[in-house]
């Protein structure tokens, strides 16, 4: 792939290590850059909202994308539906920072995904699998997140999907070069991406967690399971001090190996979002676009 | 002895500059909480890329800020790029906020834009040599005091300087395979050693003259 393919990992590398927060206003995209959030998701309703109301959702208006460019300095990121490569070429026009081609949308597509190579701007998108991982990654993806369950507050399918990725690259890292081929096959992905994982023992791009994150000792739990970063979505503005817990788990992912720290950061957050589990939930948003 | 370099690792991109250091033949330790910078002494330290508000703040809370600007201060050589660079600055324009500011530079965040504006070139690092340099949503420096060095420039830009101690880049050596701009700032670590063992050596002579 070209040199922007290139640029657009690298933007992802510099956002290791970090937390990307979900934002619906100027005010809460201030808000989580002075906490300390590496980059904004702009949005018009958290995941949990677009949950409860139901319905089909879609990219935000690009001028409330634009207040929010406006209003603070680090990386503006925002969704878009799968397949709805309209919506991308709109977001493109505006100058995102990054377009996360996202399942907590309705799907616009059910077959195919954006072609994201013919893009300048970067993608994110959300894997279950190292499968799924990989596709993308072939369609032009430069940065995976987990999809977990976003909405809910419940991290059990973020670890799922964090943990599966992993032990499949570790599976492929013990496989005979001359059985690549058929793992290619079974994972329907080109054989490059395998011997590339087969490799460096990693996915060739910068991977977060994302979907269900609400405590600084979720951040922390996923950061131990290898991801180089997470995303926040509902968990923080639907908490009862969103600035203070924004703050911890920004801290949280520096130290996720400092329990003693973690702590500390754990202390008095006030009440955390209600959460649903995920037996309770009727849609599984992570089933949208594999 | 095999050279010890520190790198903050409090967030971006930590393990690109360790990962080009130790092909560099020296030893790297993490620095992510006060103690990290004691446990041993260092010989140098880096600032790497990643977002300056994030770093600086986490140097903040986690009370890294204060002993990293004695030790620069003291004159341990220090690589900065990208945020690095914004977090030495004395000065960032049309932006209140001073990190460590230990260098006499004013340095314009986001210089380029957004991502779309983020790109790679190859031009002339101090020497001569031509090197790849990587810009991602990169600062430039827009001014800086008549004792620093202007070590590169784009487009009539500056986007490398060297104040004494203190190097930085507007863009991401450690993102490509040239090992230029580190090899430089460890002959820097280098020269820091000499100069603290001859310090020794002469201290010790003083001691000896007046037994």
């Amino acid at each position: 792939m070209n040199n922007r393919y290139e640029l657009n990992k690298n933007l992802a590398q510099m956002l290791k290590g970090g937390v990307i927060m979900d934002v619906t206003t100027a005010e809460q995209a201030r808000i989580a850059q002075e906490a300390g959030a590496c980059a904004v998701m702009a949005l018009e309703r958290i995941p949990a909202d677009i949950r409860s109301a139901g319905g089909v959702s879609r990219m935000s208006d690009p001028k409330m994308i634009k207040t929010i460019q406006a209003a603070v300095s680090i990386p503006v990121m925002a969704k878009v539906r799968i397949g709805h490569f309209a919506e991308a070429q709109i977001l493109e026009a505006i100058e995102i920072d990054y377009i996360d081609e996202s399942e907590v949308l309705s799907p616009a597509d059910d077959t195919y995904h954006i072609d994201k190579r013919h893009f300048s701007v970067p993608f994110v998108c959300g894997a279950k699998d190292l499968g799924e991982a990989l596709r993308r990654i072939s369609e032009g993806a430069s940065m995976i997140r987990t999809k977990g369950e976003p909405g809910t507050g419940d991290v059990v399918q973020a670890v799922r999907h964090m943990r599966l990725i992993n032990q499949q690259i570790r599976t492929i890292q013990n496989t005979r070069t001359d059985e690549l081929y058929q793992i290619a096959k079974d994972l329907q992905i080109p054989y490059d991406l395998v011997k590339s994982v087969f490799e460096t023992g990693k996915l060739p791009v910068v991977n977060f967690a994302a979907g269900g994150i609400a405590t600084p000792a979720d951040a922390a739990l996923m950061m131990q399971l290898g991801a180089e970063g997470v995303f926040v979505g509902s968990g923080i503005f639907k908490s009862g001090n969103p600035a203070k817990r924004a703050h911890s788990i920004v801290k949280a992912v520096t130290n996720f190996n400092d329990a003693k720290l973690l702590a500390e950061l754990s202390e008095d957050l006030g009440e955390a979002m209600v959460g649903i589990n995920e037996q309770e939930i009727e849609l599984l948003m992570a089933q949208r676009g594999i | 002895m095999t050279k010890k370099i520190g790198v903050l690792a409090v967030q971006g991109a930590f393990y690109e500059h360790i990962r080009t250091l130790e092909k560099c033949g020296v030893q790297c330790i993490e620095i992510r909480k006060k103690s990290d910078l004691t446990a041993l002494p260092l010989d140098g330290l880096v600032l790497p890329g990643g977002e300056s508000t994030v770093m600086g703040k986490l140097m903040g809370e986690l009370e890294l800020l204060e002993p990293i600007r004695a030790l620069i201060e003291e004159g341990l050589p220090v690589l900065g790029t990208c945020a690095g660079l914004i977090l030495l600055a004395k000065e960032i324009a049309a932006d209140p906020v001073v990190h460590l500011g230990t260098m006499a530079i004013v340095a314009r965040r986001n210089a380029y834009g957004r991502q779309l504006g983020s790109f790679q070139t190859i031009a002339e690092f101090t020497g001569g040599r031509k090197i790849p340099m990587v810009f991602i949503r990169a600062p430039f420096i827009d001014a800086v005091s008549a004792d620093v060095e202007i070590l590169a420039q784009v487009d009539g830009h500056i986007v490398a300087a060297r104040q004494n101690n203190m190097v930085v880049t507007a863009f991401h050596p450690e993102l490509t395979d040239d090992l230029t701009v580190h090899y430089y700032f460890l002959t820097l670590v280098d020269k820091a050693l000499q100069k603290k063992k001859n310090l020794h050596r002469l201290t010790a002579i003083q001691v000896s003259d007046c037994r």
